[in-house]
This record gives structure tokens, C-alpha cells and sequence, in this order.
């Protein structure tokens, strides 16, 4: 027997809202315990900051220029490199349990491979793996669709499929209504009971297909819960845990409009013109919505709810945990916790996510707890690393070599780790094209400096870019790209950024759906 | 803007007339949309069936065998407007160009189409092709 594997991501969650990263807002004792045992990670960056090219890259160990998901709505090949056809190759058994995303959920043609799978396959693909896993059960935002948990959603318990927000409007862009206390928008009440609610169904299915498992099976499980993405509708039963009239503002977000809009305007043109609802550049927030309407309440209200989906998710991650430990198989498990990309809750004076290569986007937590059996050393890890470097970590973990299609490496286990094998640099890419809005972005995160450069689009001419000092402005509130004493840093990072530039895709995969 | 245009294309190295003898036929869309399973054709009204179940209602507007055009409405109350346009281009060098725009309100559809309708323009290139 080897050394087996539960990856847990969520999607579209901040570093600060573990306790560990210092959060204070959410309870998450699971998490904490695990990076406490284990390896945390203060600087691990996406390859991108939305889903599919992000959930393509933990995949397939690649930069999204390579996979070619350069964007939400472009599918990831079904033929597409797979960590976990790897692990299953060599006898591991592999399930994706939660949120896949590699394909298109609006597919009215039922055309993508994952849709179809749930609707007429149920939970084993035809051919016996799909990308790699041989048990599939997936869910989403909401009980609509062909998913496996809106079907069950719908077969036991129709009553509930109604309560849920409908994430998309009548036009089928994103919803940008919300009926909470404040009106901010995604937020809305559910009366759905908790044991019904997705982060359950994830935690429930993923402990019966561990406990199908044979005890002496090695096994790579991905659960992947939907949370705590908008929109933010868990269980009524459970508001009660943080009242949001209690939510301090979060630092990012300056209570002075004049504040906030001076800290734009120091950005590229596509922060302000979002802001001001002059430009919607991507399909990932609310085209119908204005940032500046958003309102310091709202904010509040959005980081409860959301604190709230985190607490879920802590407590059912340990559900699964004690689960494993009945199956006795805790000494030998690695657990890596982390997400897909972050979101902005209000930081900046925005909600969601777009092109905004900072903090609030791309630093996310991760935590690696490795099999206590083999006996790891609590570290704490501050050198830059990617979710590119999940796939080989997992490789490694199970004693197999990181296959030469993969860019990543394996996580360093601490910073001497990270110096010796030359974790120096986390690059973060941008592209997306809609309806007549192009907009391009290259990043990179070295040496506590996170530089971004703009290449020509629809409202950027090619010259425009963000450096931030991390230490400095953690904020990243003073976009110093001009400061004339800081040229030379800028020319480093940026010839360091293009020398490192990961192998493009050819030909482009086209965009198929809006996501 | 509610309204959005997409557009896809591909090259077919095949004859004109071959590519417009099966995409022409609004009765055989579904031998290479993928996504569509079925159609009837009633005048100028065709019934779909999509792989999901959907049942979508169309009028057929323009169906020239001179310039290789053929033009449908979705006629569905989930379309304030719709208009799809399927174009046959003969680059006179025994192959063609396929053209198919979605123009549609809201448009969010009409990047759910025309990303359907990319992906089986490249199916029906494999298919044409494959057959030579």
C-alpha cells in the first residue's frame, strides 16, 4: 500500500478566510488543524483567476497557455493531459466528487463530455475513466442542469430545487439581484436544510465511495466543493453563526468612496471603467451591476454569508476526515486543501472577479498536511508557488516521476526546500474576448513584488501595467508601474516575466459557451 | 447591449457543392450539428431536438442554392431576437470556406450557439474530409 491522496478544493475562496492565514471572520479548526501538522503555503498563486483555466491547471499540471483553456467557455480537450489518468495508470483508484468545470455548464446541446456523462452514465464514465477518474459525482452552484446532485436534488427533495438562487437571469447573463438584508447582489435566502445543501452532498458522496473502497486500495480523491463561489445562499438555518451587522469592513476596502476611486484611478483603465459600469470586460460578474453602487453594508453582508460557506465546508471536511480515520487509514493519507482562484468580497469596492491580477484574486490558501506516516515537519512556506505544482506534488506522493508534460514541480516542503530547487517566480495569466472586449494580462510574483503587464486590447494600448511592493503596500493600493526609482525593478521583472513564458497552445482552442 | 454576434468559420477542402448538399438540407442539420439528434421539416418551419431534451421551434428564412445561404430565426420565447446565418463560400480552388453567425438577444445566446456551432463546423470538416 502507498500513500493516498484527498485533494480538497473549493472554488473562489480568499488566503484570510482560514483561521490559519489569520482569519477572523470564519471558524475553520479542520483547516487550521492540518496546516498546524502540516505544510502552509503564504504565497501560492493561480495560473488563472477563473475557474476553468484554473481547475484545468491543477489537472493537467500546465500553464493555461498551454492546456489552452485561456478562458472561461473554452472546454478543456477530453483527450487533455490527466494527473489523475497518472495516478489511476498505477493502480490507484480515482473519484472527482463536487465541481469538475473542465467543460461548459450552460450546454443546452449537451454536448460536453461531463454533462453528458451525468445525464445518461450516472457515476461511471462509459469508458471506464474519465480524464483519468473512474468515479464521477458532480455538483455546482445550483440544482439546475444535468448534474448529479440537481438530479438527486430533484428526485429526492423537488420542493428544495426552487430555493435555491438562480445564479443566472432571464437573459442568461449573472444574476445581479440579491434579496438578503442589504440588496447586495448573488445574496439570497435559502430555506433549504443544511443536510441537503451542496457542501454536504459533496462530503456525503465522497464518504460512501471511500467507504466502497477495498481497505488495502490506494485512492486519489478529488472533492471539490462549489463553495464559497456566489452566489451566496447557504442554509438559512446557519446565518445565524456570524450576524453581518457584526462584519468589521475588510482592509482592502476603503469606506471613502473618494479613497476607493482614487486608488482606481492609479490602475489601468479597466478597473475604473468597470467600477463606474463603463466596460464589463468578462461574464464572471454581473453585467447589470455597478461596483460604485455597492455599498459598505453590502459588503458586510456578502463576507458573512461567505464566512459562513467557509465554516460549512471546514465541518464537512471534517466529517470526511473522521471518516477516513474509521476506515483507518489516517496515517497514510495526504490531504491537500486549496481552492481555484480567490475573489475580491469587496476589496477595491468590488465583488467577484475579472482582470484584476492582486491579492484578493490570486492569493489562496494551501495547505498540505502529508501522510503523517511519513513523519513531516510543521513548515510554514513563504517562496511563490502555483497550483501548476499540485499535479507533480501528487505524482511525487505517490513515489511515481512527474511526467515531462507537467510545468510544475513538486511543492517544496519548506523554505530551504523552496531556495535549493529555485522557487522563484509564480506567473498568472489573462485572456479574454467578448463581445468586442479583448483584454490581456501577464503576471508574475517574485522576490515580494507582483508586476502586471497589459498587452494591447480593447482599452489597454499595450504600455499600461501594475507593480505592487508586497511588503509595502500589501494592499497593493499604490500601483507604482511609473515610478520613475523603480524603472529598474520593473525592467527585471518584466524580462523575467517574458523569458518564463510558458509554450503556447496551437491552433487556439475556440470558445464554445459563456462558461 | 443585449444583443451579441458570433461568428465562426472553417476551411473545408471539399467542393462547394459538396459541403452545400448536406448543410443546405435543413432536414439533415442534425447529421452534423453536433447537439442536435433530431429535426422535422414542415415548409419553412423546423422542429430541433437538442441532446438535453430541448425542443426549439425555427423559421427558415433564406434557403439559396446560388449563394450557398441559409438564414433561420429561433422563434422560442427565450429569444427576444435570433438570427442564424450559414454560409457556403467556394474558393474556387476545390475547396470552401463555411461561415456561421449567430446574431441573438439575449446575447449570451448567441455565444451559447455559436460556440456549438464552431465546434460542429470542425466536426463537419473531420467528416468531409475524413471522406475523401
Amino acid at each position: 500500500m502507498g500513500r493516498k491522496i484527498l485533494f480538497v478544493t473549493t472554488d473562489q475562496q480568499r488566503y484570510d478566510t482560514l483561521g490559519c492565514n489569520g482569519g477572523t471572520l470564519a471558524r475553520t479548526p479542520v483547516a487550521d488543524r492540518l496546516a498546524a501538522d502540516g505544510i502552509r503555503y503564504e504565497r501560492a498563486h493561480p495560473q488563472s483567476v477563473v475557474c476553468m483555466p484554473s481547475r484545468a491547471t491543477m489537472l493537467t499540471g500546465q500553464h493555461p497557455a498551454t492546456h489552452g483553456v485561456w478562458m472561461n467557455g473554452v472546454p478543456l480537450p477530453v483527450d487533455a493531459p490527466s494527473v489523475a489518468a497518472v495516478l489511476h495508470d498505477h493502480g490507484y483508484r480515482t473519484a472527482l466528487i463536487g465541481k469538475p468545470h473542465f467543460e461548459p455548464f450552460l450546454d443546452p446541446f449537451l454536448r460536453f463530455t461531463e454533462n453528458a456523462i451525468a445525464q445518461q452514465h450516472g457515476t461511471r464514465p462509459p469508458n471506464g475513466t474519465h480524464r483519468g477518474f473512474e468515479h464521477l459525482e458532480f455538483a455546482t452552484h445550483t440544482p439546475v442542469g444535468p448534474l448529479h446532485y440537481a438530479r438527486w436534488l430533484l428526485t429526492e427533495h423537488p420542493e428544495a430545487v426552487g430555493f435555491f438562487y438562480p445564479v443566472l437571469d432571464g437573459a442568461l447573463q449573472v444574476n445581479a439581484a440579491g434579496d438578503g438584508d442589504t440588496g447586495a447582489p448573488q445574496v439570497h435566502v435559502n430555506p433549504v436544510p443544511r443536510e441537503w445543501y451542496h457542501t454536504d452532498w459533496v462530503a456525503d458522496r465522497t464518504i460512501a465511495w471511500l467507504d466502497s473502497l477495498d481497505e488495502r486500495d490506494d485512492w486519489f480523491c478529488w472533492m471539490s466543493f462549489p463553495d464559497p463561489h456566489h452566489p451566496w445562499d447557504p442554509p438559512q438555518s446557519e446565518l445565524a453563526r456570524i450576524d453581518w451587522r457584526d462584519v468589521p469592513l475588510p482592509a482592502g476596502y476603503p469606506a471613502d468612496a473618494g479613497e476607493r476611486e482614487a486608488i482606481l484611478e492609479r490602475k489601468p483603465r479597466h478597473w475604473k471603467l468597470w467600477y463606474d459600469g463603463s466596460l464589463v470586460s468578462n461574464y464572471e460578474a454581473p453585467a447589470e451591476w455597478v461596483p460604485a453602487t455597492l455599498t459598505a453594508d453590502q459588503v458586510r453582508e456578502v463576507n458573512a454569508r461567505n464566512a459562513v460557506e467557509c465554516e460549512l465546508i471546514d465541518e464537512a471536511l471534517g466529517r470526511v476526515l473522521a471518516a477516513i480515520d474509521r476506515r483507518g487509514w489516517s496515517a497514510d493519507v495526504d490531504v491537500m486543501f486549496t481552492t481555484d482562484h480567490g475573489e475580491l468580497q469587496g476589496d477595491f469596492g468590488l465583488l467577484f472577479k475579472g482582470p484584476y491580477h492582486v491579492d484578493a484574486l490570486m492569493r489562496l490558501p494551501l495547505v498540505w498536511r502529508p501522510a503523517p506516516a511519513s513523519a513531516p515537519s510543521p513548515a510554514t512556506v513563504t517562496a511563490p508557488v502555483g497550483l501548476v505544482d499540485l499535479a507533480p506534488t501528487f505524482c511525487a506522493i505517490a513515489g511515481l516521476p512527474v511526467p515531462e508534460w507537467m510545468q510544475g514541480k513538486p511543492l517544496p516542503v519548506d523554505d530551504s526546500d523552496a531556495d535549493r530547487r529555485g522557487f522563484e517566480r509564480v506567473l498568472t495569466e489573462w485572456d479574454s474576448e467578448l463581445f468586442g472586449v479583448g483584454v490581456y494580462v501577464r503576471t508574475i510574483t517574485r522576490e515580494g513584488w507582483v508586476c502586471t503587464a497589459y498587452r494591447p486590447g480593447t482599452v489597454h494600448d499595450g504600455s499600461e501595467g501594475e507593480l505592487y511592493d508586497l511588503t509595502d503596500d500589501p494592499l497593493q493600493q499604490h500601483n507604482r508601474w511609473d515610478d520613475p526609482g523603480l524603472r529598474s525593478v520593473r525592467d527585471d521583472l518584466l524580462a523575467d516575466l517574458w523569458d518564463n513564458q510558458p509554450p503556447p497552445r496551437e491552433p487556439r482552442l475556440q470558445v464554445e459557451a459563456p462558461v | 447591449m443585449a444583443r451579441g454576434s458570433v461568428r465562426r468559420e472553417v476551411r473545408i477542402r471539399r467542393p462547394a457543392a459538396e459541403v452545400w448538399d448536406l448543410v443546405g438540407d435543413p432536414a439533415r442539420v442534425h447529421e452534423w450539428f453536433t447537439g442536435i439528434v433530431s429535426c422535422t421539416v414542415d415548409g419553412t418551419n423546423r422542429q430541433i431536438v437538442t441532446g438535453s431534451g430541448l425542443s426549439l421551434s425555427e423559421q427558415i428564412l433564406t434557403n439559396d442554392p446560388i449563394q450557398r445561404r441559409f438564414q433561420y430565426r429561433m422563434t422560442n420565447s427565450l429569444f427576444k431576437e435570433h438570427l442564424g446565418t450559414l454560409d457556403v463560400i467556394d474558393l474556387h480552388d476545390g475547396t470552401c470556406l463555411v461561415v456561421y453567425a449567430t446574431d441573438a438577444d439575449p446575447r449570451t445566446m448567441a455565444l451559447t450557439i455559436g460556440g456549438a456551432a464552431g465546434s460542429a463546423l470542425l466536426a463537419l470538416r473531420e467528416r468531409l474530409e475524413g471522406a475523401v
